[in-house]
């Protein structure tokens, strides 16, 4: 109830002063500027029009013209008598420090030439909070390359103007490049990463994309094909089983632990001296060989077997690199 | 009913803001009906809840004698030059930034406070024209469970504590906090703050954070220790610059993740296994660690030339694979 009067009253104290800084607003308009409903605006007048000076007599009430706008959606809304309310409250610290970590963001997601001017409105911000505000202090680092941000922009036009898009998409699996042409379905995020949902020509079948993994994205003048598709549910995790999926089981030692906090893990038992068993699905056995032999040797594929002796043979085959000219692998002291 | 509260509270508002000098509680309410209309107990009551919301909506209320000779009578106002957004002169450009600072939050209440800055700015006057920049548009998501609590109780100043766990150790520790900040990095939260059983500032990754954050003190209770520095707190976070480089051979046309920072040194070479076809790579790099598990990844596809440390390092780790010993 007071959650609801509070939310009223923040707006109103908004509302007021913004009503007497535009004198040609229709009721729709506001509604779509504050964010709310027109008739969430029109009970906020409502309540305006019991308001005004001490006393409120008549003369001292906030006059609304109710004619203008009751009957006519476009009528433009307009308040009187109440020029003793015509700034809006300074920000609060909450509302402050929101906008200054977005700007800070923003600040380090663009170009030198960009931070000039967001610098400026950081500074006039500080003015514009409410005296004894400390902002908390916040410190933003983008992941480096920005391409994921650039890609967003691009993918969303695909959507927003029904056309396919082609990208450059690398499978670190296969350690392939592969060009494909897909309609983009939806822009997701899930485990701190944008992904792009698309139906991919190539593979034809929905597939997950991750924005970070294309190196180059642009819209096709094609408009997209259509496909009788639900919306993705991601309440589930990104990852959904396949019929095809291999059950593997690992050992991960205190190093590689994080591996079960990463990956869907169907289930996680503790080996002591920090050491884990886990059990994963795993659609593409490939991965879980370059898992192996990236953490190697902290990651253990123990069952299935298969799996087990081909992470074994890649790594023999990969040491056997080292042991041809004998006198060089002498040379490094390692026996 | 909710409205009859909003027209009192915005009533009263307007009471303490036009009036000269601190009104006192009883003038509050012989001026206004509801008061009026209420027992004691009840106005009691009332007045105290709406002095509460009022505090709550930011706007500051403050308490001081009617009659600055004789202290005997407390009185309310608000100011006006402390309750008014000041007039602040933005450029069209910085506008179009303050426009597009309100897109960047995809987390619901930060979402929601930066859209209730902006209704003010618009309040006083600032309009934002949607399509005015074609700009890289970056995002913030936060999707850990601790973040809206640990937010706010950096914005509040109010001290936590919350069971941690560390990367790599099975059991979560009780941990207090002073959260002084957040940091973002790579798309994870951390927040920086004074680890008060330790005596030290210490960063915490929220996403280790297993229980519900608490509040244990009052908003405000500590400050932040003038001169702290979050971005040296957090230098460990940034990406740091890759700076040395490795030689490496590369099969023709695989490593192609690798490919992408290298530089091709020499094409067609003989490699270690006696065949042509592999290409000499330079590649920058920054963890020797994570380098060699990268380079792991691609299996033998990829051999080191230099550094020798590198070279000896995916040895050893090869050579654990096989024999079955541990790092």
């Amino acid at each position: 109830m007071s959650g609801g009067a509070r939310e009223q009253v923040s707006r109103l104290l908004a509302l007021v002063p913004y009503l007497q800084s535009r004198a040609d607003m229709s009721l729709a308009q506001v509604a779509a500027e504050f964010g709310v409903p027109p008739d969430q605006i029109m009970k906020d007048l409502k309540v305006l029009w019991m308001c005004g000076l001490p006393g409120l007599t008549p003369d001292k009430m906030i006059e609304v013209d109710f004619e203008a706008i009751e009957e006519d959606p476009e009528g433009v809304v307009r308040i009187e008598n109440a020029e003793f309310l015509d700034r809006p409250v300074r920000l609060g610290s909450s509302e402050a420090s929101a906008l200054i970590v977005a700007l800070r963001a923003l600040r380090e997601g663009s170009p030198d030439t960009s931070h000039e001017v967001i610098d400026r409105c950081l500074v006039k911000l500080e003015d514009a909070a409410a005296s004894g505000t400390a902002t908390p202090q916040v410190e933003v680092h983008l992941p480096r390359s920005g391409l994921g941000e650039r890609h967003v922009a691009t993918l969303q036009r695909a959507i927003d103007t029904n056309r396919q898009a082609r990208l450059d998409y690398y499978v670190p699996t296969r350690d392939e490049t592969t060009q494909r042409t897909v309609d983009p379905l939806e822009l997701l995020t899930g485990d701190g990463r944008d992904y792009l949902d698309a139906w991919c020509h190539l593979a034809q079948a929905r597939r997950l994309f991750r924005l970070d993994r294309m190196y180059a994205v642009e819209v096709v003048d094609e408009p997209r094909q259509q496909h009788s598709l639900s919306p993705r549910d991601l309440s589930e995790g990104l990852f959904e089983p396949g019929p095809d999926d291999v059950v593997a089981l690992v050992h991960l030692e205190r190093h590689a632990r994080w591996v079960a906090d990463y990956y869907p893990v169907d289930s996680v038992e503790e080996l002591g001296d920090g050491r884990l068993a886990a059990t994963l699905r795993v659609s593409d056995p490939r991965w879980l060989v370059r898992l192996a032999l990236r953490l190697a040797p902290d990651l253990d594929v123990v069952e299935p077997a298969a799996l087990r002796e081909a992470v074994t043979t890649s790594a023999r085959a990969t040491l056997d690199l080292y042991s041809q000219g004998t006198a060089a692998a002498q040379d490094d002291g390692v026996a | 009913m909710s409205a009859a509260k909003s027209e009192r509270l915005l009533n009263l508002v307007i009471l303490l803001l036009v009036a000269r000098n601190y009104t006192t509680k009883e003038q509050i309410r012989e001026l206004m009906e509801p008061y009026r209309a209420s027992s004691t107990e009840a106005f009691d009551r009332m007045f105290e809840r709406d002095k509460d919301d009022l505090r709550a909506l930011g706007i500051p209320l403050e308490v001081g004698f009617v009659d600055k000779f004789f202290e005997d009578e407390q009185g309310y106002r608000i100011k006006r030059d402390a309750f008014e957004l000041p007039s602040i002169d933005f450029t069209a450009d910085e506008v179009a930034v303050l426009g597009l600072a309100a897109r960047v939050w995809r987390h619901a209440g930060l979402a929601a406070a930066t859209s209730d800055a902006l209704v003010k700015l618009k309040a006083a006057g600032l309009s934002f024209d949607r399509e005015q920049l074609e700009h890289v548009q970056p995002t913030l998501v936060a999707e850990e469970p601790a973040f809206e609590t640990m937010w706010q109780a950096t914005v509040h100043r109010t001290p936590v504590e919350f069971d941690y766990s560390r990367a790599g150790q099975p059991d979560a520790t009780t941990r207090h906090v002073e959260p002084w900040g957040v940091v973002t990095a790579q798309g994870r939260w951390y927040v920086a703050g004074l680890d008060t059983d330790r005596g030290e500032a210490r960063l915490f990754r929220l996403s280790r954070i297993v229980s519900q954050v608490i509040p244990t003190g009052e908003p405000g209770s500590f400050s932040v220790p003038e001169g702290t520095d979050l971005r040296a707190l957090s230098e460990s976070l940034a990406p740091r610059r890759p700076d040395r480089s490795a030689e490496v051979l590369a099969r023709a046309g695989a490593a192609n993740g690798l490919r992408r920072r290298a530089e091709v040194v020499a094409r067609d070479v003989t490699g270690p296994d006696g065949t042509t076809g592999w290409d000499r790579l330079e590649v920058p790099y920054v963890s020797e660690s994570d380098f060699a598990g990268e380079l792991l990844g691609y299996a033998d596809a990829v051999a080191v030339e230099s550094p020798v440390e590198l070279k000896a390092s995916v040895r050893h780790r090869l050579t654990g694979v096989l024999t079955g010993s541990r790092r």
